[in-house]
């Protein structure tokens, strides 16, 4: 019920906003009409991306008047994708390319195969997630902060250390959580996988995942939610997760368990890769040099789609709850997801190689 | 349950819904003849479709596609030695040769009967496993997969051809090409030698086609004749129908085993066919004919492999675990068509668990019959001269390749691949070892290091654990029963050598790697080192024995003394062209494509093969080259994907497509 009159809400501000800011689009847009677009995914068709990309391209399709194509070019977790496309993309509106918290990470971490730069690239739209982090019942916590207190020995199953996983690592670090990370899954449903046999004892999934997934999972008594990651506000702030209003976000927690609130060196890199894997975790970009006129004619057209029944009738569904963001919003998270602190960057690196033997 | 089902199969009959089913496995008919575009490709290209459709139709035709695509594949693995995909690379094993012996027919009948049988069989299992599945499911944790991948491994026994020695070392060097890449414990990059390309290690599909297809190519070529050597293709495919009914109950037990593995997250579809094929050798009595046309390694895979589709639905729809590649795309497919995986599939949606179950059954039963109707048409391309369908298999094996990881590093690992295939084709390594060793490198050293690290010691008193080494047991001892030791099959022509050099030069080749997988081994923490170190160890004594029981032969017949160049006594014959010569004309395929480009590369390459080697007149040639171009721009086109790019590309950026990025 309340969703969809939060939908409502969305819809109409929406198109407020679209009425008030038509004249502007209409005299500044260029016509993509007819024009062949070709969006590059740097990952596989099967992957969460792919989900998103072909959710959006046929509104993007509908409201640009474009012939977009969806290019997929999986390899080096999504790396090689990236690099090419910054390679080759030419600044005329006819190159998009759809990064993911997998391209963002290597690059905040100053990976070696990276070969890109966001600085050097223009976001058209923002897609928004969360993550819920959940336990087994049979530890006897009700609460992070008791499991905390408590320190029990945990499992958690992980694709890797440098993956959206140095997010949730990262957490339980620093809430003191005596947590073994066993690496080597594919997928955060191997991960879920791992924690329905037992074999873990604590795991997170995105929103979506959750809802759909851990849901059932909580009814009959068998998973426990203890925190989100939470969101952020307009202004950047970490706030609770409006899907998960009842669960404390993770600087709650963190006050909760050390009497004060998370700041810091170590605090700065946490919440630039929670925002580069989860707030900001998608992107559609265009390279820098692209004529303004054509970059707004697809915010116009995305700002359309935003506002399509159609899409709005879907969107929760099937790519997830959280709203999509073009302009001004999108900008401003695109910042915070791809630009890190370099001492930040330097203790995330440490603490990586130190606690995981990474090698950079 | 009853409910359920009842309604279930009213949907089922509704016309519109059997119209989208049939459009759906017209579609997945068409993509898996292609060898390489699986499941995947196919409902990638299906999915823009499915927006705005009714979510009933739309399912219908997505099942119909996942369906016949196990079925189809069937063609070219069975009719040019070409793994249609990773389901039905056990099917080659004794599918080609009997395409070989004039019995393409006969094969196809016997596949597609077997595939139809799998398919429904595998339906009336689930119907009632879905009930059990979730404990089931859950049971197996990664100690009893770590368990089922050893088994899979044990396979090798029986795979192995004449020197079980010779078939463990094949399967060292699988495992040592699947330890390529990130260690799934540490992420460190092993025997990656600064190319970013094998960093993610090697495509199963690179793998296959080069272990498999290229070798047969080349010989196929030196042989100068058609595939089928019989004149007449005989009238076979009711034979073949007769074939599964006179081992209805292997096709019975393999429909199960591929129903069951496949239901089992975490292994992966592309172990089904072999453990259905090491099942069928080691409980048949008469063992002699497998490899060379057993008509049993036929039915065995592919009643497997239509089975396991329907196994991977369960933890699909259920938790939202895919089991491949291709249901994590179906997944996706559901998810645009508003149906959400979850434990809801089994209570309050059964119906339309259901429904997909009995779809796919249904979508079997139409594509393995428009299957067998239109085998014996395509079954004549067996009788076509090789020369003029080579330049279009390499071309399709090629593309096949190249869209694993879009990356010219793909041609370039397939024809490497394929040099290795041949080696092991001539001095009778097992191929299928190889295989199933880089299958299950991954699996075995990431399940057994989690496994510790979740279970300790706990791991080895598991009932599942426990039970499936009983298992283990039980099928090495079937295995090595009445295993014929040493002597080459009766039929088989002695292919001994006086001259040992060259199989001593390819031992002393797997030994040398076995040694380069060690000394890289010792580069990487203990997490990342262990599996690598003591596979290759392991392995370094079989290469060693191996390397040992080829010189001691001293050119007498011996299990080890094995050339199929070099003939020793009796009057051989060998044909007329050495095997590099058609591998340089390979090479230079590859060689033109890293300077030109693919496209470029490819129609040199069809004018020259087809004027200098298959002697056509210049018109036929140019008719022939512009169909292949047809065809390649038509594939790149539809998956907007660029074609291999050489120097030329990198030069010249704005080329125009073809000859540029698309």
């Amino acid at each position: 019920m309340h969703r969809s009159i939060r939908h409502l809400f969305h819809g109409v501000a929406v198109t407020v906003a679209m009425v008030l800011a038509f004249p502007a689009f209409n005299a500044a847009a260029a016509d993509l009409k007819g024009k062949t677009v070709t969006w590059t995914i740097p990952f596989s068709e099967g992957g969460g991306s792919g989900r998103w990309a072909r959710f959006v391209e046929p509104f993007l399709r509908k409201h640009s008047g474009a012939d977009v194509r969806l290019k997929f070019v999986p390899g080096g977790g999504s790396t090689k994708g990236a690099n090419l496309y910054a390679k080759r993309a030419k600044a005329n509106g006819r190159d998009l390319l759809g990064t993911s918290g997998s391209t963002q990470f290597p690059f905040l971490l100053g990976d070696k195969r990276v070969k890109y730069d966001y600085g050097a690239w223009r976001p058209l739209l923002a897609y928004a997630t969360g993550g819920v982090a959940y336990i087994s019942p049979k530890l006897g916590a009700k609460t992070a902060a008791e499991l905390a207190a408590r320190k029990p020995s945990l499992k958690y199953g992980s694709q890797g250390a440098t993956s959206l996983d140095l997010v949730p690592l990262l957490a339980f670090e620093m809430l003191g959580l005596d947590v073994k990370a066993v690496f080597g899954m594919k997928g955060r449903s191997a991960g879920r996988k791992a924690f329905m046999t037992g074999e873990t004892s604590i795991d997170y999934q995105t929103s979506a995942a959750y809802l759909s997934k851990v849901t059932p999972l909580v009814k009959e008594g068998s998973a426990l939610p203890v925190m989100s990651w939470g969101a952020l506000d307009d202004k950047g702030n970490l706030i609770r997760d409006p899907n998960f209003p009842d669960l404390p976000h993770f600087a709650e927690v963190y006050e909760q368990v050390h009497g004060k609130k998370p700041s810091g060196t170590w605090f700065d890199a946490w919440k630039a890769f929670f925002t580069a894997g989860f707030p900001a975790q998608k992107f559609v970009v265009v390279p820098k040099g692209t004529p303004d006129d054509v970059a707004k004619a697809y915010e116009g057209a995305f700002n359309k789609m935003l506002a399509d029944p159609e899409y709005i009738a879907n969107k929760d569904k099937k790519i997830g709850t959280y709203d999509q963001v073009t302009g001004a919003a999108a900008e401003l998270k695109f910042k915070a997801a791809t630009q890190v602190p370099a001492e930040a960057r330097k203790w995330v690196r440490d603490w990586l190689t130190k606690k995981y033997n990474v090698v950079f | 349950m009853l409910d359920a089902l009842l309604e279930a199969f009213s949907t089922l009959l509704h016309a519109q819904h059997m119209g989208f089913l049939v459009v759906g496995v017209l579609l997945g008919l068409v993509v898996g003849i292609f060898p390489g575009l699986g499941g995947i490709v196919g409902l990638s290209l299906l999915i823009p479709f499915l927006h705005g459709m009714d979510p009933v139709s739309a399912l219908a035709m997505l099942v119909g596609l996942v369906a016949v695509i196990p079925t189809s594949d069937t063609f070219t693995s069975v009719l040019m030695g070409i793994p249609g995909s990773s389901a039905s690379q056990a099917t080659v094993l004794d599918g080609f040769p009997l395409a070989r012996k004039g019995e393409a027919a006969r094969a196809l009948g016997a596949a597609f009967s077997a595939s139809l049988f799998g398919g429904l069989f595998g339906a009336v299992i689930l119907t009632f496993f879905v009930l059990i599945a979730r404990p089931v499911i859950l049971f197996f944790t990664t100690a009893e997969l770590f368990m089922l991948a050893v088994l899979g491994i044990s396979m090798v026994g029986v795979l192995s051809g004449n020197s079980i020695w010779k078939g463990v070392a094949s399967c060292g060097l699988g495992l040592v090409v699947g330890a390529i890449g990130g260690a799934p414990a540490t992420g460190e990059e092993r025997l990656v030698f600064g190319v970013d390309y094998l960093a993610d290690g090697i495509p199963l599909v690179v793998v296959g086609l080069g272990i498999f297809a290229l070798p047969e190519v080349v010989d196929l070529l030196r042989g100068a004749g058609a595939i089928s050597r019989a004149h007449a293709l005989g009238k076979g495919w009711l034979d073949g129908l007769r074939d599964m009914l006179r081992n209805r109950w292997l096709c019975l037990r393999c429909a199960g085993i591929g129903t069951l593995i496949g239901a089992i997250p975490g292994l992966g579809g592309s172990v089904v066919d072999w453990i259905a094929y090491g099942h069928v050798v080691q409980t048949a009595q008469d063992k002699s004919q497998f490899g060379s046309g057993d008509i049993r390694g036929v039915l065995a895979p592919e009643s497997a492999n239509n089975a396991k589709e329907g196994g991977g639905l369960i933890p699909t729809l259920l938790f939202g675990i895919p089991g491949s590649g291709s249901m994590a795309v179906f997944i996706g497919g559901l998810v645009l068509i508003g149906l959400e995986p979850s434990p809801r599939m089994l209570t309050a949606e059964l119906h339309v668990t259901y429904t997909i179950v009995w779809s796919l059954a249904l979508a079997n039963v139409v594509g393995a019959g428009l299957c067998l109707f239109l085998s014996p048409a395509i079954a004549r391309l067996t009788t076509i001269r090789y020369h003029l369908l080579a330049p279009f298999m390499l071309m399709v094996i090629s593309f096949a390749a190249f869209q694993a990881s879009r990356d010219i590093m793909d041609f370039v690992a397939l024809v490497a691949i394929g040099l290795l295939g041949v080696g092991m084709k001539r001095f009778g390594w097992s191929r299928p070892a190889m295989l199933i060793g880089f299958v299950l490198a991954d699996q075995i050293e990431t399940y057994l290091y989690q496994a510790i690290q979740f279970h300790e010691w706990g791991m080895a008193t598991r009932p599942g654990v426990l039970i499936i080494a009983a298992i283990i047991v039980v099928s090495i001892w079937l295995g090595a029963r009445n295993r014929p030791t040493g002597e080459p099959a009766a039929e088989a022509p002695r292919r001994h050598a006086r001259d040992l050099a060259p199989q001593l030069l390819f031992a002393g080749f797997a030994v040398g790697v076995f040694v380069i997988a060690l000394a890289d081994s010792l580069r990487h923490t203990l997490l990342a080192a262990v599996f690598p170190a003591s596979a290759a160890s392991v392995m370094l004594v079989a290469g060693l024995f191996v390397f040992w029981g080829i010189w001691r032969s001293a050119g007498e017949p011996t299990s080890y003394n094995e050339d199929a160049e070099r003939p020793g006594i009796e009057g051989h014959e060998t044909p007329e062209r050495g095997i590099w010569y058609y591998l340089n004309w390979l090479l230079a395929l590859l060689g033109m494509t890293a300077l030109g480009g693919f496209f470029i590369s490819l129609n040199l390459f069809f004018l020259a093969f087809l004027r200098r080697e298959a002697k056509e007149s210049w018109s036929r040639t140019v008719v022939l080259t512009v169909m292949a171009d047809l065809v390649l721009m038509f594939l790149s086109w539809l998956m907007t994907l660029d074609l291999p790019e050489g120097l030329l590309q990198h030069a010249v950026p704005d080329l125009p497509w073809p000859l540029g990025p698309i």
